[in-house]
């Protein structure tokens, strides 16, 4: 879908925004402003590019490790009204990955690139992926609740200035609010159901509260990108902002369902219409970002031995590469 | 018509189809490119779902178990697939291969299946046709590929044919009472199946730069139709009803 452009020299090099062109950098800026979409071929300032391709790049990651936790249970999955489902979900994310790094390519950097920095632990993917689906109700409490996290976040992103980036969002966001049905009917089942079936669902809703608190990064007073992503339409709401939005739509309906949200200090404040709570424990989301979480190291190995016993398929393609064939069919 | 001997007929090929798209699913995120992960789940979305709808026939026209109760919670030796589909995907070699042998023998019982009397099974024939159409291209794009990729690509290519070979000729193993549908015009031979299947893959084997085997000269792996299944089929039904036998009385 999209192809070719601008090759940078050094993606990795950084240009502050300062030693930009101060004429060109106020007409891109002016663009942004108006609401126009910046594309592949047009002029845009080093440290935009550069921030895009982490920004697309990492949700693409995250896109395929997030098929991990929830991919584990297709085999499992209980009748072929659940497998049928958890089969499509999974694929669509697998198929999110595929649009984004496209998208990202569009920036100038290749999928083999951006996959062996993922694989190096250079390039980082959603933290909550790090974190098991234990059981049957990890799958159910994951596809509704982190797919609705990621809405939220993935909606708010789709009115940013990157063409390509947005186009990929309008169709992830989609496929998504699938995936919220398909979690909210099977968290209802189970809440609804026997008494194990919803001691089952409270169980991986208590495990998963943390990670989904986490979903939308750290208070922004320590975020270390600020406001000249903003400025760019690259970042388009702050991550409290996120949350806050997350919650205000979900917390009601867990409690609709009589479970219970493991943060005693979690309530509304009426007056400021704020969402107040504990803290999520953000030490443990540093130590996650830093490779300590559950599930790090097996995430990243599944990873590079799917690539290493790929390499072989991959080659013999680049052999055959400038020879068009026709299927035999 | 021997009504046993269709619901058998209906029963193995669900069960080929069942557990071929269990094995499929596990690439899922596994792939050697992100889109092979998604044409192999799109490949076992549609055998599931076919062997849904196979299952669905047995239990409404049959008095069957509930598809779910049929499919996921009989003992191993209940299931008459053959051993072709059980065996652990491996690499990505010999799960293509395996794609390629069983679709392409799909193709030409589904073919023959359209003109069946019963005519559910005709039917469902007619609608799977459309979607194996696009599993065997699958294949034969990627036989040819990888055939006439590098010597790599090509010398593994033709380890697991010589390797699954024996496995593919058991998908022609005849039910019982297979001679009496046959007769009353139900269902084509398997043997006249199998000269089809052969016909059909050993010229695309051998564009591919492979060596098609001497089918004459192998002995078919056979048992599955009756029940004798390979080492592995046991841990692949119990892990299929994992959560089910949790509570097989509820709904999940």
């Amino acid at each position: 879908m999209y192809g070719g452009g601008f090759i940078p020299d050094d993606i990795d090099k950084k240009v502050p925004v300062d030693q930009e062109d101060p004429v060109r950098l106020e007409e891109f800026q002016a663009r942004i402003d108006a609401g126009e979409k910046i594309e592949p071929h047009d002029w845009m300032p080093h440290e935009y590019r550069r921030q895009l391709i982490r920004l697309i790049e990492q949700h693409a990651h995250s896109e395929i490790i997030g098929a991990l936790p929830e991919g584990t249970w297709i085999t499992r999955a209980p009748g072929f009204r659940r497998k049928l489902s958890l089969l499509a979900k999974v694929q669509d994310e697998v198929g999110h990955a595929q649009l984004l790094y496209n998208a990202a390519e569009t920036l100038g950097k290749p999928r083999e690139a951006m996959i062996n920095d993922l694989l190096s632990g250079k390039s980082k993917y959603s933290n909550v992926f790090n974190y098991p689906a234990k059981t049957w109700a990890d799958t159910a409490v994951i596809a509704w609740l982190i797919d609705a996290a990621a809405i939220v976040n993935q909606t708010t992103n789709a009115k940013g200035s990157y063409g390509p980036y947005c186009r990929a969002l309008d169709r992830i966001c989609q496929e998504e609010s699938f995936h919220l049905f398909y979690g909210y009917e099977s968290v209802v089942t189970l809440a609804t159901g026997t008494e194990q079936q919803r001691a089952m669902v409270q169980e991986a809703l208590t495990r998963w509260w943390k990670p989904i608190m986490h979903f939308h990064g750290p208070p922004d007073t320590s975020s270390v990108h600020g406001n000249q992503l903003e400025r760019w339409k690259v970042k388009m709401a702050s991550n409290d902002a996120m949350r806050q939005t997350f919650l205000n739509m979900y917390v009601p309906k867990i409690w609709e369902l009589g479970l219970t949200v493991p943060d005693p200090d979690l309530k509304k404040n009426e007056e400021t219409g704020q969402w107040e709570f504990g803290d999520p424990d953000w030490d443990e989301f540093w130590e996650v970002i830093k490779g300590n979480g559950p599930c790090n190291h097996e995430r990243l190995q599944v990873r590079r031995k799917a690539e290493e016993d790929g390499r072989w398929v991959r080659e013999a393609l680049m052999a055959r590469s400038g020879k068009q064939v026709l299927p035999l069919s | 018509m021997n009504t046993s001997a269709l619901e058998n007929y209906i029963l193995k090929t669900a069960d080929d189809l069942l557990v071929l798209g269990h094995r499929h699913s596990e690439w899922t995120a596994f792939g050697p490119v992100i889109e092979e992960d998604i044409a192999f789940c799109s490949m076992a979305q549609d055998k599931v779902g076919q062997a849904q709808a196979l299952y669905n026939v047995l239990h409404t026209t049959f008095g069957y178990d509930h598809p779910d109760t049929l499919a996921f919670l009989r003992e191993e030796g209940k299931y008459t697939c053959a051993q072709l589909v059980e065996l652990p995907n491996g690499g990505y070699d010999t799960s293509l291969m395996r794609h390629f042998l069983f679709d392409h023998a799909e193709r030409v019982r589904l073919a023959s299946l359209v003109s069946c009397p019963f005519e559910p099974l005709a039917n469902l024939a007619k609608k799977f046709k459309g979607e194996v159409e696009y599993h065997v291209l699958h294949a034969n794009t990627w036989i040819d590929q990888l055939g006439n990729g590098t010597e790599v690509s090509k010398a593994r290519m033709q380890t697991a044919l010589d390797e699954l070979a024996p496995y593919a000729l058991g998908l022609f193993e005849a039910i019982e009472g297979e001679q009496e549908l046959v007769e009353q015009g139900v269902v084509v031979s398997e043997q006249d199946l199998q000269a089809q299947w052969q016909a059909a893959i050993d010229p695309i084997l051998e564009k591919a730069g492979l060596a098609a085997p001497d089918w004459s000269s192998i002995t078919p792996v056979v048992g599955g139709r009756k029940g004798y299944h390979s080492e592995y089929l046991a841990p692949l039904v119990k892990e299929m009803s994992e959560v089910l036998v949790i509570d097989t009385e509820v709904e999940w």
